[in-house]
Order: structure tokens, then sequence, then C-alpha cells
């Protein structure tokens, strides 16, 4: 088997090369069809973080509420129930069987099933790390703030939260990273995303090699964008002193 | 220098081993004492039923045409080896020597037909639409504004689009990550249609909970050529392969063989896909050749 780069200039009706690599009119080419996936993952990952990033951060942070053992639990439960299931077996209960207990559900689009199936698995995944992030901080930190006359929201707001979101920057990029790659089990429901576009694409064309390097290739840049912005902000956020090596307590 | 390296390893990765290949099946054949047969873990004509065990109306043809090669070659024993292949490895394991014949359910194109030869046509894919028996739809035009399914990775979204374009009708497409996903979303009503090959619409429909709720309609929307595959530029074992297939043909043995795997009950659930032989596939048998699925559209 030798290179054919041109692949991604044909047309997807009449595998004509086009001149530009760019279809008119109408017409779409390989190339036109992949930069729309991309679009399609960016779109699924994005929504998925800013979801999985709000409940996530609400549920770490309720996890780790002194005298509210209910509260507690239910936040336990939901970091259990959301990590213990494979990520494409829940994409196939929001697609395949909640809409079949709640009819309700059968008129919601597969993105948006994606979504919420993603953003929750993540969720609890970044929950995890809030709580952790938390409960590093040494004791004295929420006895401080209540001293201050804090009340406890205003305790986590002003004093744990910063902190504890500080210490928990690393795994957090991790985990917006693989959201991006988790991203591709939303072909199993119909977007058309580039995990999608590759198989299709690789059959039409059977210039699979072609294909999968040039996906590969959107998913690093998707995912070392993301690296990037989190890299920045981790330096913008650092507080001198705050972070000490050697472990001593994150103060 | 280093960016040399690299580049060559890509280069002899993507090309396995086809620069050492000799392109002499037969020989390597005779030699070896082995042929790799390369077959599919499930599709409609080649299928596993687990433990190494391959089985369907492909992958028993291809068992004949090897028999025939090990007559032809006069050896005493020929071993078959069963690799199984995927729609994503199929042309490279060709190409690189790894099977030396691959019986699944590969359309013979002309795109393919530069990279790989293919023997004469065995069977005549038509791809189908299969609705609920209850839902009024009885032809394409019917699906318009309706949600049709089909599989990602297959022929039929091509087909599937190009109809759309053709008829000016428009319809939301859904796609199923594999065969069972897209019945299941016909089953469950997120799709209105299936449209997919006519032998994976019948299987399906035949190991459903109730085959009587689903039926398969409307027009031929397009038609591929299934053939075996083999690597280019060896006309001996092309002819061999060729001859062994025209054998069974004229023998009524293919006929047979057609009849046993899609009108009697087959493993593993014993149940009959029947899906009687179709015009198209008639006609290849009667006129054996090994033409690319473009000049079944011309006509």
């Amino acid at each position: 088997m030798s290179w054919d780069w041109q692949v991604f200039c044909q047309d997807t009706m009449d595998k004509e090369v086009v001149q530009g690599c760019f279809g008119k009119g109408g017409d779409i080419t390989y190339l036109d069809w992949m930069l729309s996936a991309w679009g399609w993952t960016v779109s699924v990952s994005l929504s998925a973080l800013v979801l999985a990033l709000v409940l996530g951060s609400v549920i770490g942070t309720l996890r780790t509420l002194q005298g509210r053992p209910m509260v507690v639990r239910l936040g336990n439960a939901w970091v259990e129930l959301f990590r213990n299931i494979p990520l494409l077996v829940q994409i196939f209960l929001w697609y395949h069987v909640v809409p079949t207990m709640f009819p309700a559900m059968q008129a919601v689009p597969g993105f948006v099933l994606v979504v919420l199936a993603l953003g929750f698995f993540t969720s609890a995944r970044i929950a995890e790390q809030v709580r952790s992030g938390i409960q590093a901080l040494p004791r004295g930190q929420r006895y401080a703030g209540l001293a201050m006359g804090f009340t406890t929201f205003q305790t986590y707001r002003y004093v744990l939260l910063p902190m504890a979101f500080r210490i928990i920057i690393p795994p957090l990029t991790s985990e917006t990273m693989n959201i991006f790659k988790n991203s591709s089990v939303a072909f199993a429901v119909s977007v058309a995303e580039l995990t999608m576009f590759a198989m299709q694409a690789q059959e039409e064309t059977s210039r699979g090699i072609e294909v999968y390097l040039a996906v590969t290739a959107c998913y690093i840049v998707s995912a070392f964008a993301i690296n990037r912005i989190m890299a920045f902000i981790e330096k913008r956020a650092r507080v001198p002193g705050l972070i000490v090596a050697g472990g001593s307590g994150g103060h | 220098m280093k960016k040399h390296i690299f580049a060559m390893a890509v280069v002899a990765l993507a090309a396995g081993s086809a620069f050492a290949q000799a392109n002499d099946t037969l020989a390597k054949i005779k030699s070896s004492g082995s042929i790799t047969l390369g077959v599919r873990e499930s599709s409609g004509l080649s299928y596993t039923l687990g433990n190494g065990k391959y089985v369907g109306f492909h992958t028993e043809m291809a068992e004949r045409i090897i028999s025939d090669l090990r007559k032809q070659l006069g050896l005493t024993a020929l071993e078959t080896k069963y690799q199984p292949v995927t729609s994503q490895n199929r042309i490279p394991l060709v190409t690189n020597g790894t099977v030396d014949l691959e019986c699944g359910s590969t359309t013979n194109n002309a795109t393919r037909q530069k990279d790989v030869a293919f023997a004469v046509t065995t069977y005549v894919e038509e791809v189908r639409i299969a609705v609920k028996a209850n839902s009024g739809i009885q032809a394409i035009k019917d699906l318009n504004g309706k949600s049709v399914a089909t599989t990602t990775g297959t022929t039929s979204v091509q087909t599937l689009r190009k109809n759309e374009r053709a008829g000016g009708i428009d319809f939301k497409e859904v796609y199923g990550k594999d065969h069972a996903d897209s019945f299941l979303l016909l089953e469950t009503g997120r799709a209105d249609a299936f449209v997919m090959d006519g032998s994976i619409l019948a299987a399906n429909i035949s190991k459903s909970k109730n085959p009587a709720d689903f039926k398969i309609v409307g027009e031929v929307l397009s038609v591929e050529p299934i053939a075996c595959m083999l690597r280019k530029d060896d006309p001996a074992f092309k002819k061999a392969v060729d001859d062994s297939i025209k054998r069974q043909i004229a023998d009524g043995s293919l006929a047979k063989l057609y009849d046993k795997w899609f009108l009697q009950p087959v493993p593993p659930t014993n149940t009959k896909i029947g899906l009687p032989l179709s015009d198209a596939t008639k006609a290849a048998w009667a006129n054996p050749n090994d033409k690319p699925m473009e000049d079944y559209a011309k006509k």
C-alpha cells in the first residue's frame, strides 16, 4: 500500500478529486466532512466538560460537609453510581433504556444524551478529585474560617475551595483531556463525530490508514490544546508559597 | 537523520512485508503445505460459532475451493489456517501476505481493485429497507420526513446518501454502531426503517423476538457483488480459485450450499434466514465475472 492523501479532496458522492479540497455548492469532500466531525467532537466534549465541572464541583463539595451525613451519602452514591458503570454502557442506558421507561425522553436528540452521559460520568471523577482536594487541607483551615465568623458557605467560598482547586489542577487537566478522548463513544448513538467519520470514510474510500492518521492528529490537537489551556490556568492561578513541595499539607 | 528513520519505520509498518512477497501464492501454498483463509467473525456469509470454528455460506465455499486447490497441487494434505479479519484490516492483510484468500462479505468495487484482485462474484447483495410490518411504509418515497437507521462503516450509508439526493426526499439518518444496534433502533422506534444488505436484514429479523412484526419492503436500492479477495497480479492463483467456483456453480453444489445457509435452519440458534436466491445472484452465476460494483450501477 502506498500513501494517497488525495483521498481527503475527494467528493463524498462521486469520488472525484475536487480542486482546493473543499466542496462547493452543497458538495462535500472528505476534508469538509472530517472538519464537521471534528466540530461535533469538540462540541460534545466542551458541553460535557462544562456540565462535569459544575456538577463535579458541587457534588465534591457536598461530600465534605460536616454534620450532614445524608448529603454526604447522597454525594457518595452519585460518585459510586457513575464511576462503576462503563461509559459505553451508560451511553446505551441513556439512549435505549431510559427512553423506554420515560417516553418523553424519546424526543431528546442523541447529542444531548451523550453530553449528559459523558458529563455525569466525568462529574463523578471530578467530584472525587474535589473531595480529595478539600480533604487534603489541614482541619485548621476550616476552623480558622469559622472562627472568623464566616458561615459554612463563606468558609468554602473564601478559604477552602480556592486552595483545593489549585491543588487539584493537575488531575483536572487529565480529566479534561480524557473528555476529548472519551467523546469517541458518541458514535455509538449516532453523533457524527470523528470516530464515526473514521469508520465510515475508511469503508467508503478503502484508505483506512490515511483516514485514521488524520483523525488521530485531530484528537491529539484537541486534547493538547486543552492541556495547554489548563497549563496556562495553572500558571496564572499559582500563589507563591500556597502549595509547598514536600507535602506539608498544602498551605 | 532521525526523521528518516521514523519515516522509514512508518512506511515499513504500512507496507508490511509486501515488498518481500513473491507473487506466487500457489507456490507458497505448495511449499508451506498450508493456506491462510480470511474469514469474518459476524457477517451474513461468514461467521464464527466460537472456539475458532468458522462457518457460513462463503466459508464453506472457500473450504471447497481449498480442497480443489489441494487436488490441483497434488498435495495429500493442505492445512487451512483461519484468520479473522475486519472491514478495517482485510485489505492490508491480503496485500501484505498474511491472508492468501479472503472469503467473507467483501464488496468488489473499483477502489479496492487498485489494491487487490477478486475472484468471480459468488453472491450479489441487494440493499433493501426493513420496516415494522404495521408502519405502512412501502417504498423509499414513503420515508420522507422519517428517520432511517443504518450501520456506521458500511456502504449502505453511501447508498442512503445517494438516494436521498437523487429522490429529493428528506429523512433523518441515525447510525447504529453495529447491525444489532441499528436493528434495535428500528425495534425501539427510534428509526422508522433500517436500510442495509438484504441478508443482514433477513438475519436480524429471523433472530428478533417477533419476526412477524417486521418486513422487507421497497425497491432494491443498490446491488453489490460480493466476492473472495486475493492478491493482485497472481493470475495462476486467481484462475485456480475461479475454476473451482465455476465448477461449483456448474455441478449445482453452490446452489445446494445456498439452500443450506439461507433456506434451512442454521447454527447457532437454528433459525431460518429465509432469503430466496435473488435474480441478481442467479445472473452472476449464469455468467461468472469479476466486474466491480460500479459496472452493476451502470445498467
